[in-house]
């Protein structure tokens, strides 16, 4: 098994005729079950047409009634992106991953407090992140698909290729991944590290997981304090940014120590206190996980 | 991105904020003829720099003549403004604002910022209004109270005037307190800020509510919609290493250290930094050089690393994904032979057509450094650094 998508998975692309979504869509649909999970694309101005026998569709209703389809990726560019979300989320799919980078804050906060009022079941994974991917199943997402390995080692983290190192890690020394899941470096997001920590607990295939964060916002911590309480399978951790300066955007609209709040020592020092196991090399992280098998 | 005070109370005062009346300067004369044209007996010349702590720092001054305002205009135009935000070097100050004085009765804080654990945004209240908002929430937290906006609700009114009550301010002041909170939300929402601060937001002798000062930040991000905001950028207040950086889409910022860095990807850039720290050495910079690196953008990462005067190695550490390795390597060999390499060079490849980016690195017959593991690729680099080549 696994968390949030699998083989069975049915994936429709918002923005598929775009340059970075036509390259991600064909890398994707050539892993593993690719071919027969990748059943629609999204484009007013182009339905009715296709994207290398991939049929599009008008609108995200219509594409997810026409195949059956219940998850959507997004490669819209930052300006529209916060609208293709929302009609991900009128239409009730039940997972939405947004690639795009550079979404406007308050474009997403109208966004989510949409989602509240309308009190939609819909997950929203990202955005400005990597996507998710369950090795040898099914990958959506912009990460290099070889790198993954089948296994127990579940995988959430803020960053892409820092997520990359840790699989490539994780590979190396013969643990393969449940689920490498991609949060996104933004501040104001969908599934934060708590919401795939109670995922990956919950997942009979998942014997551990690899939790990588960095300086800006409380989100590690708040995940750490739940870990202590609920998680019941071990967690090794990791928090990029001990020698970023205060009040600095590092990179990642999300990665600032704003107001005294959010740096990584203080970060790690919880994640410590609540019995994850935390590194200050990144290049041990797969080494600590094995360490706690 | 930041502004400058004057022009964050003129957005202001398009929202109905009331503020002291001032006049941006560039010269001393500027100056005396602004203090002519606002008449009174008192007034403030305030720095305009980037940076919060001026009045800490010598950079505001209350005079009463206009042969003050001269002198005090002469001393701040051109001084290095030290405060707890610019380091020790301080931030060169080229522009003033001289303002009217204003007769305090009381001084309280208002600030909004964007709250990320509820995904709503905060308004921030406080009777502390003239000190480091930080240094309250430590010490006296109940003494700040706060509203979480859900913006497709807006700002409630009757919560506002509540919230005025709880900072002490007089019956007869509330609505005006909650009339400002409102132009304040508004400003901010149709701005697209990230933070907007007033510190000191004060009631007047004569029971008015004026920004004193006024601080306003915005969402990169949003900026392709804000052309207004975006003119107010004074690339006077920004690190020159960085604006180069960002003309090639190179997201780069400079740091104390001598150990340049060039990185794909946010997380993994400071992971590397964090890496040579570890091993004893200090970074030069956070640079990322994002999915799409080309040769023409390693060759100007490299330019900007190199015009660096404190740089004494530097450390490439690329995971290959979807970017191959040996397209990256084919750029670093390109870049280093573009520019005169003075200083060590260890480079960590890792991923997508690894072994046939190495060969190109060990064929270009360039002195480079090879590593597996960020772990060897630090530590080489730290000695390479302390080598002093």
């Amino acid at each position: 098994m696994s968390i949030l998508i699998n083989k069975n998975t049915r994936v429709i692309t918002q923005g598929i005729t775009g340059k970075t979504g036509q390259f991600h869509t064909q890398t994707s649909r050539d892993y593993a079950n690719g071919q027969s999970c990748y059943v629609a694309g999204v484009n007013p101005k182009k339905a009715g047409q296709d994207f290398e026998g991939i049929p599009i569709y008008g609108t995200v209703v219509e594409a997810k009634q026409q195949t059956g389809a219940t998850v959507s990726v997004i490669y819209v560019p930052p300006a529209g992106a916060a609208a293709a979300i929302l009609e991900a989320v009128e239409a009730e799919l039940e997972l939405v991953i947004c690639i795009t980078e550079g979404i406007p804050v308050k474009d997403m906060i109208e966004l989510r407090s949409s989602m509240r009022n309308m009190k939609s079941r819909t997950l929203l994974l990202g955005p400005n992140c990597p996507g998710v991917i369950t090795p040898d199943e099914l990958k959506i997402g912009i990460m290099p698909g070889h790198i993954h390995r089948k296994g127990r080692i579940g995988v959430v983290s803020r960053s892409g290729t820092l997520t990359y190192e840790a699989v490539a890690q994780l590979t190396e020394l013969g643990l393969g991944q449940s689920t490498a899941v991609g949060i996104g470096g933004d501040p104001v997001n969908g599934l934060k590290h708590i919401d795939v920590l109670k995922l990956f607990n919950e997942d009979p295939e998942t014997d551990a997981v690899v939790m990588i964060g960095e300086i800006g916002g409380t989100d590690e911590e708040a995940a750490a304090v739940w870990v202590k309480e609920h998680m019941s399978k071990p967690v090794v951790g990791f928090i990029a940014g001990v020698t970023a300066p205060p009040g600095k955007r590092m990179g990642h609209a999300g990665a600032i120590i704003s107001g005294g709040q959010g740096t990584a020592d203080e970060k790690l020092r919880i994640m410590d206190a609540s019995g994850i196991s935390v590194t200050r090399d990144p290049s041990k992280m797969g080494s600590l996980l094995k360490s706690v098998l | 991105m930041k502004i400058h005070e004057y022009q964050a109370k003129e957005i202001l005062r398009a929202y109905g904020v009331k503020t002291p009346k001032g006049v941006p300067c560039f010269s001393v004369e500027e100056a005396e003829e602004a203090a002519r044209k606002l008449g009174g007996n008192v007034w403030v010349v305030k720095a305009q720099i980037h940076a919060g702590g001026r009045g800490k720092g010598g950079g505001v001054k209350v005079v009463k003549s206009f042969d003050e305002v001269k002198a005090v205009s002469s001393n701040i135009l051109g001084m290095q403004l030290v405060t707890h935000q610019t380091g020790s070097a301080g931030q060169l100050v080229k522009r003033l604002m001289v303002e009217e004085g204003a007769a305090i009765e009381k001084e309280l804080y208002v600030g909004m910022v964007v709250d990320r654990s509820t995904q709503t945004i905060c308004l921030m209240a406080s009777s502390e209004g003239g000190m480091d908002i930080e240094e309250v929430a430590a010490s006296t937290p109940e003494k700040i109270h706060k509203i979480f906006i859900d913006p497709k609700q807006g700002l409630d009114r009757i919560a506002s005037i509540q919230l005025n009550e709880k900072i002490g301010l007089p019956q007869q002041a509330l609505e005006k307190g909650a009339d400002l909170f409102e132009g304040l939300y508004q400003a901010f929402v149709d701005t697209d800020a990230s933070l907007a601060e007033i510190n000191p937001m004060i009631l007047t002798v004569d029971g008015d509510i004026l920004a004193l000062d006024a601080k306003m930040n915005f969402d990169t991000n949003a900026l392709f919609r804000q052309p207004k905001i975006l003119d107010m950028r004074d690339f006077d207040e920004e690190d020159p290493a960085e604006i180069e950086a960002s003309k090639f889409d190179l997201s780069y910022i400079s740091l104390d250290g001598d150990i340049g860095c060039l990185v794909n990807g946010a997380g993994l850039a400071m992971a590397t930094m964090d890496v040579i720290k570890l091993f004893g050495g200090e970074p030069a910079n956070f640079l990322d050089v994002g999915g799409g690196a080309t040769t023409e953008k390693v060759t100007e990462a490299f330019k900007i690393m190199l015009s660096n005067p404190n740089l004494k190695a530097i450390l490439v550490n690329i995971f290959g994904g979807i970017m191959r390795c040996d397209v990256i390597a084919t750029g670093v060999v390109e870049a280093a032979k573009q520019v005169d390499l003075t200083v060590p060079l260890v480079v960590r490849m890792k991923g997508t057509n690894e072994d046939l980016g190495k060969q190109i690195l060990r064929e270009s017959g360039l002195p480079i450094i090879s590593s597996d593991t960020m772990a060897d690729a630090a530590q080489q680099v730290v000695e390479a650094a302390r080598g002093g080549q």
